[in-house]
């Protein structure tokens, strides 16, 4: 039976390395798939998450031969197999162990952003086209894949002062719901970075769900930032409130 | 003695982080209650995510003459009567608000062309009633739910397993955990406690469940002495994926066919005109799982032992607008294209239909400040479940539950922790690392789904449930003395030394009431015993333990009020 030899990195906080395992494949196997065999037959302390092995979930994210992927939807077949197969954890996040990281941050960022609040006396009737454009942002799977890849998080650690793709597009699914009634606008460029951002569209690129993070969500978002406190209309209106008010 | 352990405090603590239990959780808070939820993944990854086609709720946005009644009718007629009365009624009656109430935090449905909530056809089901979000429906559900309790400030302990509930007398005082990260124990201390933690899937080899659903919460409840019920029915969803090997088992919605897909077999005869000429496709998803089975083991199945469902007659747009997770699905798993050609599907282990017995209006078990609400509790679909009506019993019945959990809270004194329980437990958990030597979970593991999937299937009788439960005992010995290796630090191997226990207990209870109940009624076929049986139609099967070992004893199902009766009679 053919076999593949996968290099999934063993350790934890303090040191790791990798460790090469063999692994018989069959029709259709996935990289998940070849993780729980070794689980299963190899080495049963392997630590992976994972839930739905579906592409639905968001769990088993890691970084295959160097690019972050769900594992369950990467297919070994289309894998080199010359060389060991790379597996290792996401790298914008600290290791608990092996394959599986702190992403705890992403919780604490999650809780900043206000939740959906309808207009007062909204009438609850929306049209498809409303709704088109932030249920792109729904499908979200919370995989933090492009929280991964984003520098400004990967490279330059700036966790405390940025959000990251997966946020904004959460902040734009609830500031382009038809029915929402509050500004997100001071939120994202004071607490959530927005500014940090500098369309790299890395995010995009490595999207299982397809969401044009970029495009769709972030432009629209820094827009929106630049309309509230750059424009000089506004600033001058604002100036003038401001000094009627003292 | 729990000063060595890290304790927290809860009125209420829910176990399960699905729609059920976050459900419950937003019901609890909003009572005022202190609510801790535990569980065993990150938040939002929990099983929900995977519903697919839809929440059943008689809203008649697409056909206007749907009501409750009618709802009731299908539920009722679809559990072939063995459901618990008064959840249908509450459940049909409370499930259109229950819709509205997730809009109004934030839910985005498909929409109709006058705005309002899109609804689909699905199985069993009279009119087109599935609110829905394309193919991703349970994400929507969860997402939303997590939102709203985030915003209501609920406490979530993630990657943190309940290993045993914790009796003060008789009545609940809290719960025995340990976090997965670092190994560590936790005690919680809880006046009430919600089990949310769905159904046992895990333990069947060919499964759309994930690795969470180890029948859990069923099986500590049981431990505490709470009574379970109708066991012996679990769903077999009809289309599951059987190519290639590694996807074997993953979902295809039901969407499919309710969006209008076909189902046939190798000689391209669409054979439910056969089983069912009324319904067709649509039929419930007992009889069409069975009817798949069937075509396929007397020789009219696929290359890969199955059946075709294909939609490809649909439009190319239509199909990836209305069913894009399939589309997807299919291509890069498969190297199928759904919108030229079929899919092949077979029947997958889907949804554990029985589960802790409850009281309907409240989800109270039967051990005092113990509830229960979803997949996890029993009585709502009876002997089958609809498809759809799984999200609208997560949303009425974690309600219901979070809602008198928090009642029950509030008037009953604080339970004490009794240190005996709390010293079992850890040792309990600390066992597997001192047998050396011994067998490997994973190995019984397998073992066990092979078993299952062999002899406990969609078609039974006395022989094979016979060996089963001679299986089961086997590995049951086998596992008492399981070793696991490493350390305590996120260990999956040591992890799944505990879910065996739950899956074991819980296999052992679906085959001893599937060798009781003799009849085939919904999702439970008997070849033995193929018709109905009169004097079983009135009768609920009930697993308690007793002493070490498993009782089993039969309820009357509740007698129908008159005027439901007449409701159920209606021919509509």
């Amino acid at each position: 039976m053919a076999e593949a030899v996968l290099a999934v990195y063993r350790g934890d906080r303090e040191s790791g390395k990798p460790v090469e395992y063999k692994v018989p494949l069959a029709p259709g196997m996935v990289v998940l798939d070849a993780l729980h065999y070794i689980q299963g037959h190899l080495s049963p302390d392997l630590a992976v998450r994972w839930n739905c092995k579906a592409g639905r979930c968001g769990s088993c994210s890691a970084e295959v031969n160097g690019r972050p992927r769900l594992t369950c939807k990467t297919r070994m077949d289309s894998l080199p197999l010359e060389s060991p197969i790379t597996i290792s954890p996401l790298r914008a996040f600290p290791v608990i162990k092996d394959l599986v990281t702190d992403v705890s941050w992403n919780y604490q960022v999650n809780k900043k952003i206000p939740a959906f609040t309808p207009r007062p006396g909204v009438q609850w009737k929306m049209f498809q086209k409303d709704v088109d454009r932030p249920q792109e942002f729904r499908k979200c799977i919370e995989c933090f894949l492009c929280q991964n890849v984003c520098h400004v998080l990967r490279d330059h650690g700036k966790h405390a002062q940025y959000g990251g793709p997966r946020f904004f597009v959460r902040v734009a699914g609830l500031e382009m719901h038809p029915l929402d009634g509050v500004s997100r606008a001071k939120l994202l460029k004071e607490q959530l970075g927005l500014g940090f951002c500098n369309i790299t569209k890395c995010c995009t690129e490595v999207c299982p769900e397809s969401i044009h993070i970029t495009d769709n969500a972030i432009i629209p978002l820094k827009e929106r930032i630049v309309d509230k406190y750059y424009d000089p209309l506004f600033w001058i209106v604002r100036k003038i409130t401001k000094t009627g008010g003292s | 003695m729990t000063e060595k352990f890290e304790t927290h405090e809860h009125d209420v603590l829910i176990i399960g982080a699905g729609g059920a239990g976050l459900r419950a959780a937003v019901e609890a808070l909003n009572q005022g209650a202190s609510v801790g939820v535990v569980c065993k993944s990150l938040l939002g990854k929990a099983h929900t995510v995977m519903a697919e086609g839809g929440i059943a709720a008689a809203m008649g946005n697409v056909d206007a003459a749907d009501d409750w009644k009618t709802h009731f009718r299908d539920t009722m007629r679809g559990g072939k009567l063995l459901n618990n009365w008064r959840m249908a009624q509450l459940h049909a009656q409370e499930a259109p608000n229950a819709v509205r109430e997730l809009e109004q935090w934030g839910a985005l449905f498909d929409r109709t062309d006058s705005g309002e909530i899109m609804q689909r056809a699905f199985g069993g089901h009279t009119f087109k009633r599935l609110c829905h979000v394309g193919d991703r429906t349970g994400l929507e559900i969860i997402r939303t739910l997590q939102d709203r309790g985030v915003q209501l400030g609920i406490d979530v302990y993630m990657e943190c397993t309940v290993t045993r509930l914790l009796l003060d007398g008789g009545r609940i005082a809290g719960a025995f955990a340990y976090w997965r990260e670092q190994g560590r124990f936790v005690v919680f201390k809880a006046k009430s406690i919600v089990i949310a933690t769905g159904g046992v899937g895990k333990a069947w080899k060919v499964t759309s469940n994930s690795w969470e659903y180890t029948g859990d919460g069923m099986a500590l409840a049981y431990e505490a002495g709470a009574e379970l019920m109708d066991l012996e029915f679990v769903q077999f969803h009809p289309t599951g994926m059987v190519w290639p090997p590694g996807v074997q088992g993953i979902l295809v919605t039901e969407a499919v066919r309710g969006e209008g897909g076909i189902l046939r077999n190798k000689l391209g005869e669409r054979f439910m005109e056969k089983y069912d000429p009324k319904k067709l496709e649509l039929s419930t998803r007992d009889v069409v799982a069975r009817s798949i089975y069937t075509e396929v083991r007397e020789g009219r199945g696929t290359e890969h032992g199955g059946a075709y469902l294909d939609i490809s007659h649909k439009p190319a747009e239509y199909v990836k607008r209305k069913l894009p997770g399939m589309y997807h699905q299919f291509k890069e798993l498969a190297d199928v294209d759904i919108t030229k050609g079929p899919m092949e599907v077979g029947p997958t282990f889907h949804y554990t239909i029985g589960g802790i017995r409850v009281e309907a209006e409240t989800g109270a078990a039967t051990v005092p400040g113990l509830f229960a609400a979803g997949e996890a509790a029993a009585g709502m679909h009876g002997a089958n479940r609809l498809g759809g009506n799984s999200l609208s019993d997560l949303l009425v019945f974690g309600r219901r539950a979070g809602l008198a959990a928090a009642a029950h809270a509030k008037k009953t004194s604080a339970p004490a922790i009794d240190s005996k329980q709390v010293e079992d437990a850890e040792r309990e958990m600390l066992a597997p690392f001192e047998h050396r030597g011994g067998p490997n979970p994973y190995e019984i593991h397998r073992e066990l789904q092979d078993t299952l999937q062999s002899l406990v299937g969609i078609f039974r009788n006395e022989e094979d449930l016979k060996r089963a439960l001679a299986e089961i005992q086997r590995l049951k010995e086998r596992a008492a003395n399981v070793s696991v290796e490493g350390s305590r630090l996120f260990n999956p191997g040591w992890h799944l030394a505990r879910d065996l226990k739950s899956m074991l207990t819980i296999a052992e209870a679906v085959t001893r009431c599937a060798l009781e109940r003799k009849e085939s009624r919904g999702a439970h076929s008997r070849i033995d015993f193929p018709e109905y049986d009169p004097v079983w139609a009135k009768k609920n099967n009930i697993i308690i333990r007793d002493g070490a070992g498993m009782a089993l004893r039969q309820r009357p199902v509740p007698e129908m009020p008159e005027e439901l009766k007449q409701v159920l009679a209606e021919d509509k």
